[in-house]
């Protein structure tokens, strides 16, 4: 809504007036101290990924050799598909609960303010918080499944990959749901009542209306909940630290996790900037195959025609 | 339109509802409890017992110091977004040159960069500073990565400020500093609390710079003290859960007064 506003703004002060504006040196303390924590880190993993470094010293270049290393080696390939399998199940836990929270919470029920203030709550809170509260609840001897082992078998989630994968995703939907529940809410909330009502007028139902109305008009919203969603997956691993660290065995280490324990457990810091190298392409790959497939870019709105 | 009450919606609601708090009503209660006494009567069983021993127990094992360390880290996080986002909002909103341009560019791209991955960059660059296991150490990274989400909210507030506004500041020959402190800084308030806020959650909750960036107790912020106090005392359930209930207590406190700034600043994070 706002980048429309604005746009009819600027067309009628075509160029801006005459009056003064601040320089560019406004710009220059952000830009530097950006540019130093954040782009610099960017070129430099790239770098590091052709040293080898301990740690302690300086990196010395020793050419391919990550590079051949992380072919070679069985569990960044199998990393990477645990990663592309969690975030998959991630995408496809959490997009239909927010879509559907996310549009329930735009609306004006009974006690919807009470409830969503509610809901929210996981937001707030750190994902070490939430990893060691859910390591705490689930713990095999004293947790909850080991109250009911006619649901949970042994009472050891995190004893098979099978379980320890369930767990991720579950505490990973706990988590996250309600972020993404927000971008819908705001995306629902500025769907225009016209549509609705012609739609009414048309005799269509809930769920037609659902489908054919809100599900459409969400897709601004879709798109970017959908891109957090897949970097995050990709390159989120502090849950998986704390939850299952990587096991049973290696078989929850997805690579971003591979990457910290390559870096600061086996002091190979030269493999994990080529791990981080990997994952930083991949990640914005996929996010700009999704803006490009769906016309983000564009920046084509929903109304249009409206 | 007229809403015809739907109970299916409400009764998913209802069920999110459960599994959302659920769990943090199953924390509050084991944390009043003995450990023996939570072994006896189980995660979801009536409590048996009643001790504040866990959070007394807490502070024993360094969560005090760990709170002022936090505290540190978040105060100085959000001074450092403010002073740097203000300034470069204004100039993106009101100077809209090619260098500026660009560095918003820039910024927008540094949403898309994980901090996940260049922890290995930004260890060598801190580790090179001389600022390993401090917590300047964690502060500079920490703040340079809520630069970008904080300055897309702000000058976004800053855009609804009319030009018209603008025009007449500069009918009365306001120099750009001025404009600054006159027009824009008091017109932005909604704005910068948002930020204030969104830093603040950051920094408070970050655990990523601290993991890689700190080692001794001395510098321990509170996520890394539940993470250590995991891999140390894991057995010890209603302790390790107290330990998790303080750590969140400021920030449901700071959501109890300023949710509608957090709201905003979240929204501002996905929704454009």
């Amino acid at each position: 809504m706002t980048t429309l506003a604005t746009d009819k703004r600027n067309r009628r002060h075509p160029g801006g007036s005459s009056m003064i504006r601040p320089g560019f040196v406004w710009a220059v303390p952000a830009a530097i101290f950006f540019g130093l924590f954040a782009i610099v880190p960017l070129v430099l993993v790239a770098v590091l990924s052709f040293t080898s470094w301990s740690g302690i010293g300086s990196p010395q270049f020793n050419g391919l050799q990550n590079w051949v290393n992380l072919v070679h080696d069985p569990v960044m390939i199998q990393s990477l598909w645990l990663s592309v399998l969690l975030t998959v199940l991630g995408v496809v836990t959490q997009t239909p609960l927010s879509v559907l929270l996310g549009v329930w919470a735009a609306g004006h029920q009974r006690n919807r303010a009470i409830l969503s203030a509610i809901y929210f709550v996981p937001l707030l809170l750190s994902s070490a918080a939430i990893a060691v509260l859910w390591r705490g609840l689930l713990d095999p001897n004293f947790g909850i499944p080991s109250q009911y082992p006619w649901l949970f078998g042994n009472g050891n989630l995190f004893g098979s990959q099978r379980g320890a994968i369930a767990v991720l995703v579950f505490v990973g939907a706990w988590q996250f749901t309600p972020f993404h529940t927000l971008i819908y809410q705001g995306g629902a909330r500025s769907i225009p009542p016209v549509l609705y009502q012609a739609a009414q007028v048309d005799g269509a139902g809930m769920v037609r209306t659902f489908f054919s109305i809100t599900v459409p008009q969400l897709r601004n919203s879709m798109i970017t909940s959908i891109i957090l969603m897949i970097v995050g997956g990709l390159t989120a691993f502090d849950t998986v630290l704390i939850l299952t660290a990587g096991g049973p065995g290696t078989s929850t280490t997805i690579s971003a996790f591979y990457m910290y324990q390559q870096a600061f457990l086996s002091f190979n810091f030269g493999k994990a900037s080529a791990i981080g190298l990997v994952l930083a392409v991949v990640a914005t790959a996929i996010s700009l195959v999704v803006v490009r497939a769906t016309g983000y870019d564009k920046m084509r709105s929903t109304q249009e025609g409206v | 339109m007229k809403t015809r009450p739907n109970y299916l919606a409400g009764l998913g609601a209802f069920i999110w509802f459960i599994i959302v708090a659920g769990p943090l009503y199953v924390m509050l209660q084991a944390t009043f409890e003995t450990q023996v006494g939570y072994g006896k009567s189980g995660a979801l069983g009536f409590p048996s017992t009643f001790t504040f021993d866990n959070y007394i127990n807490a502070f024993t094992v360094g969560f005090g110091r760990y709170f002022v360390n936090t505290l540190i880290v978040t105060v100085s996080v959000v001074l450092l977004v403010v002073l740097l986002v203000l300034p470069l909002s204004y100039a993106v909103v009101r100077n809209q040159g090619r260098s500026t341009t660009f560095v918003f560019r820039l910024f927008l791209l540094g949403l898309a960069i994980p901090a996940q991955v260049v922890i290995v960059p930004i260890f060598y660059l801190i580790s090179l500073a001389g600022l390993y296991d401090t917590l300047i150490g964690i502060i500079l990274p920490t703040a340079a990565f809520a630069l970008p989400i904080c300055t897309l909210i702000l000058s976004g507030s800053m855009r609804d400020i009319t030009p018209e506004l603008y025009d007449a500041m500069a009918m009365d020959g306001a120099t750009s500093i001025r404009t600054f402190f006159g027009l824009v800084l008091p017109l932005s308030k909604g704005g910068i609390s948002t930020i204030v806020v969104f830093s603040a959650l950051q920094a408070w909750n970050g655990f990523l710079f601290p993991l890689i960036l700190t080692q001794s107790a001395s510098t321990r912020v509170i996520t890394l003290g539940l993470f250590n106090f995991q891999t140390q005392f894991g057995i010890n359930i209603p302790g390790l859960l107290a330990a998790v209930v303080m750590s969140m207590i400021p920030i449901l406190l700071v959501y109890l007064f300023a949710r509608r700034a957090l709201v905003q600043g979240l929204m501002g994070m996905g929704g454009k």
